[in-house]
């Protein structure tokens, strides 16, 4: 029997309070007790971070943090991007620029890149590429996702 | 993974009396970047976890006081790489900082879990050695400062004894001109273990002295005693003998699969150079401010 412990959290803007089993993930818990199944698992050891969400305004990998540990924190996950209906400048960044090929490591490289933007409004490619060294794609799409991020980026209209 | 008990302690002495009572079975929580991958691969399996993210004393913070900087065992890589009197007073520790896996990892990664969960390849072992770091660990009897290089013993094994936790690292800001520098080698850039980690110090008297990782069981620090190291009025070309003199230490191991042991040794020469001249040339900066 997994002991639990109830947290208050907030995820997405919402405010929560939700049982979690001390051995659950945050990664688990995100996708199996609250339905956001738009965060990927992976690897689950920490290095292809498909699995990223912004924890207090810092990117971090979900697979690697038991979610106990949100407690009291803020998360956004990529179902927290978009705006009544509307996809984020860097979401709409990604479609414009083709950066999704198979997808699956998409949620995590915008989360990665939205918390590089919040903190680093003007990157240089050199910047983005360090900014999303912790996110894998394995089809290979970099040249488009580094693209997408600096169009983003420099407001490049749609 | 396997069920567990979770604790959340709000003082050290709580932490330390857990530890105390529980020992082997319980295992501490600081970044969590290396425990959640033990505890989901059952490669650990404690009956009880305890989180040091509620106790205030832990709590990321990188404190100046007289002579020396204290970074809480909270600190994460971030916060030690983003902290301006570390890039001013311990550059090279700021670049091992950077360099630890990927952004997400830094961002939960802390100092104190790198050096307490003793991997030969901490890329902060190096730069914590030449900086003569003081470890400042509580237990039952107490506090007590450990010099890095005592508290630092083997694969998976410190100096800590039961009961004891690693509350912060005390760095000594260099009360002379000191130039610093690391460097690493893994197989590509991000998100990678490294293959060699190196840390060169010099002083404007000529003392030298190198700490590497990854090409042993634990990370060694070594005093240049030929003298010619530390002097910047002697070609690098000239200095491969002391230079090699310096990584007669070095073992690597058959059985990594990140490097062979020739290659190892053969690039710790090249690392140990390059480390060298940078350190020199940040040394001279120094002096002519």
């Amino acid at each position: 029997m997994n002991e639990t412990l109830t947290i208050r959290t907030t995820i997405n803007g919402r405010k929560r309070t939700i049982d979690v089993a001390v051995n659950h993930t945050l990664l688990d818990v995100l996708r199996d007790d609250i339905d956001l199944t738009g965060t990927k698992e992976c690897c689950v050891v920490g290095e292809c971070g498909a699995c990223t969400v912004i924890v207090d305004g810092r990117p971090m990998n979900s697979c690697l943090m038991l979610a106990v540990e949100i407690d009291g924190k803020e998360v956004t996950t990529v179902e927290g991007l978009e705006l009544d209906g509307e996809l984020s400048a860097l979401q709409a960044a990604f479609l414009d620029e083709s950066a999704a090929q198979c997808g699956f490591c998409i949620p995590g490289q915008l989360m990665s890149a939205t918390a590089l933007l919040a903190e680093n409004p003007d990157p240089s490619v050199e910047e983005v590429q360090e900014g999303l060294a912790g996110n894998l794609c394995r089809c290979a799409g970099y040249e488009q996702i580094t693209k997408a991020v600096l169009a983003a980026a420099k407001g490049v209209p749609r | 993974m396997n069920p567990f008990q979770y604790a959340r302690p709000a003082t050290v002495a709580e932490a330390v009396a857990l530890l105390e009572e529980h020992g082997p079975d319980a295992r501490l929580l600081a970044g969590g970047t290396d425990l959640v991958i033990e505890l989901r691969n059952h490669w650990v399996e404690p009956k009880l976890v305890i989180d040091l993210k509620h106790i205030p004393e832990l709590a990321p913070a990188i404190t100046q006081r007289k002579g020396f900087l204290s970074i809480s065992a909270g600190t994460v890589m971030t916060d030690i790489a983003e902290d301006e009197r570390v890039q001013h007073h311990l550059p090279a520790l700021v670049e091992a900082a950077v360099v630890v896996g990927s952004v997400q990892i830094r961002a939960r990664a802390t100092m104190a879990g790198n050096i307490c969960n003793g991997s030969p390849a901490a890329d902060t072992a190096p730069p914590l050695l030449v900086y003569d770091a003081v470890v400042v660990v509580a237990g039952p009897a107490g506090t007590r400062r450990v010099a890095v290089n005592d508290f630092i013993v083997g694969p998976g094994k410190t100096d800590l004894q039961r009961g004891e936790l690693v509350t912060a690292i005390e760095l000594p800001i260099p009360d002379r001109p000191y130039g610093a520098a690391y460097t690493r080698l893994t197989r590509r850039r991000g998100t990678d273990l490294a293959s060699i980690t190196l840390c060169a110090g010099v002083d404007a008297a000529g003392a030298a002295r190198i700490a590497f990782g990854s090409v042993g069981p634990r990370a060694f620090l070594v005093e240049d005693e030929s003298g010619l190291l530390g002097d910047p009025g002697i070609r690098i070309e000239d200095k491969v003998e002391p230079l090699d003199k310096m990584f007669e230490l070095a073992s690597p191991s058959l059985k990594s699969l990140r490097a062979s042991p020739d290659y190892r040794l053969a690039m710790l020469r090249v690392l140990g150079a390059r480390a060298l001249e940078t350190a020199l040339g940040r040394l001279t900066k120094e002096l002519v401010g």
